[in-house]
């Protein structure tokens, strides 16, 4: 009797805990889609806010996240794969590998509000890079650093020694053993740090909020990184918080989730996909 | 020719050295930077006014500078969170890792992933346009931007944290201990709570601590709906957190003010520093297992 009781009770929780999961991410989804897709529209996606007219389109937030993704991306990826070759390839010593992964764990824990103090004090105002996209870029680049490093890590620590062994007894030497048998096994891991980065990055914004600014003007890529600019989540929090255009905050909120949306889907197709690989 | 291909060896072994380098480099940047730029003004407002002052009024004529209310704030708010979020997360995991089908595991995982993949700043408008208007009209209190509603905002964003590192700690219970209790009688929903749960303990405590970590740390969401006030912190009223207290008067402060801000950093990243360290301390143990 006893037994059952708490068998029932047990079940009812677990049952009760995935209801609310679920039926808060659905409300949630539903509340922001069924609030924003009103405000979507053509000239919406592809115009910047014009005071003149006094309508709002966030062509230069699409934009600024844009660049900000590919200035990271391009510099975190060399170091963090770098780092990750590193550790499994030449790194003898147990103690340095220590060093590296306790800071690679601490850079993951550290929240992205000081991120953007740092990078504020270091990029805009050390290196004299002012407030621009690419001191917003620089300080993701720290905050995405150890993502990149553990995926690639992750996936250098399946390619099986047996291919290093065969291809140092051809006499290949270390950096060529590198660069045609380790490097080309890492991908998989490589393309999945890249997803979850680019996740990272599209939902940021203390980190980039005193490090990038939120500007609204259209530039070229190059001119882009050297002015000040706000991505997608940072205006939002702009027009919702100081200007209180909230129409135009949900608007944006949509494009977000349905970012997130196709990143998660991206995220699950390439680890199906280097699993059925694996396999066969 | 052979010497010269060890050099080059050696130079690019140099190389991915000075790459691996680099996370260690940032550590110490951010630690250096946040030292040296809080240290400061902690020292001329005197550390024991500083962090135990009750009471913050930055632009008064006489300022004062105490973040008790800050400290005080940010620890109920994640206490809060975790009392609210632990349990509903742990629950879920428990039920996605043993119980459900791998179809239900799937679905589910993915909508997990989701609220995961949610920027922060959605949760907080959908808090400031939900939630506080809710909480106003509910508890009938002239302003519903509270302690109360971030911490349910935090509760909601630490979910996927809980769940997904919880469930990663129980899917590596070895089957055998569960078919152990199995043969011996025990029903399946015994089996789960009472011998897969211990098993994975360490991996679940990680799983709060991280929860743990993501509340303290959050800072847009948390400023959207906490209405910012500096005092001291109860549930239906007004409050501010360390991080939002960092990031609301950053943009238009000077002098000691700004220091202060920077020293506010610093006892944030105290906060972090401490909290990595326990979290590794049951990463640890549980690799012992």
């Amino acid at each position: 009797m006893k037994r059952s009781l708490y068998k029932g009770a047990m079940k009812t929780l677990m049952y009760i805990s995935v209801g609310i999961t679920c039926i808060l991410a659905f409300s949630l989804i539903g509340y922001v889609l069924y609030r924003g897709i009103p405000g979507l529209s053509i000239s919406f996606l592809t115009q910047k806010p014009s005071y003149l007219k006094g309508t709002i389109g966030i062509l230069p937030d699409i934009l600024n996240t844009l660049y900000v993704i590919i200035a990271s991306l391009l510099i975190v990826l060399p170091l963090g794969v770098g780092a990750a070759v590193y550790l499994t390839e030449y790194a003898s010593n147990k103690k340095i590998v220590g060093i590296i992964e306790y800071a690679a764990e601490t850079l993951s824990g550290i929240p992205s509000i000081i991120y953007g103090l740092v990078g504020m004090l270091f990029f805009c105002q050390f290196l004299g890079f002012r407030t621009s996209l690419i001191a917003g870029a620089l300080t993701l680049v720290i905050m995405n650093l150890p993502t990149i490093m553990r995926t690639t890590e992750e996936s250098l620590k399946t390619v099986p020694n047996s291919y290093r062994e065969g291809a140092f007894g051809l006499g290949a030497g270390k950096w060529r053993v590198i660069r045609t048998v380790v490097l080309p096994g890492c991908v998989d891991g490589v393309v999945t740090g890249c997803i979850l980065t680019v996740g990272r990055i599209i939902g940021e914004s203390a980190a980039l909020l005193f490090t990038a600014g939120f500007a609204h003007s259209v530039h070229g890529f190059i001119d882009g990184l050297s002015s000040s600019g706000s991505t997608l989540t940072v205006a939002l929090y702009v027009y919702a918080k100081e200007q209180g255009e909230f129409q135009v905050a949900f608007s944006i909120a949509t494009i977000l989730l349905i970012l997130a949306f196709i990143i998660n889907l991206a995220a699950v197709g390439v680890s199906n996909y280097y699993r059925k690989k694996r396999t066969v | 020719m052979n010497n010269k291909k060890k050099i080059m060896e050696d130079l690019i072994h140099g190389i991915f050295l000075i790459l691996g380098l680099i996370t260690v480099g940032c550590v110490f940047l951010i630690t250096v930077y946040l030292i040296i730029s809080g240290v400061p003004a902690i020292r001329k407002i005197g550390i024991i006014n500083f962090l135990f002052g009750t009471k913050w009024a930055s632009t008064a004529q006489d300022p004062k500078y105490g973040i008790l209310p800050f400290i005080l704030t940010s620890i109920y708010g994640t206490a809060g969170a975790i009392i609210l979020g632990v349990p509903v997360g742990f629950f879920t995991a428990v039920y996605l890792s043993k119980v459900a089908p791998s179809k239900m595991r799937q679905i589910v995982s993915f909508i997990v992933n989701m609220l995961a993949g949610i920027p922060s700043v959605v949760y907080g408008l959908v808090g400031m346009m939900v939630l506080v208007p809710g909480i106003r009209k509910l508890f009938n209190i002239p302003d519903g931007a509270s302690l109360f509603a971030a911490i349910i905002v935090l509760s909601i964003m630490i979910l996927p944290s809980i769940i997904s590192v919880s469930m990663t700690a129980l899917d590596a219970v070895p089957r055998d201990y569960e078919d152990a209790s199995l043969a011996l009688g025990a029903n399946e929903i015994e089996t789960y709570f009472r011998v897969s749960v211990p098993a994975a303990r360490s991996g679940i405590a990680a799983a709060v601590v991280l929860g743990v970590g993501r509340a303290i740390g959050e800072a847009m969401a948390v400023m959207m709906v906490s209405g910012n006030a500096a005092k001291m912190p109860s549930l239906f009223q007004s409050v501010r957190f360390l991080t939002t207290a960092v990031a609301s008067e950053m943009s238009y402060s000077a002098g000691l003010q700004r220091q202060a801000l920077f020293s506010i950093a610093l006892v944030l990243f105290l906060f972090i520093m401490l909290i990595n360290a326990t979290l590794n301390f049951f990463m640890k143990k549980g690799d012992v297992h």
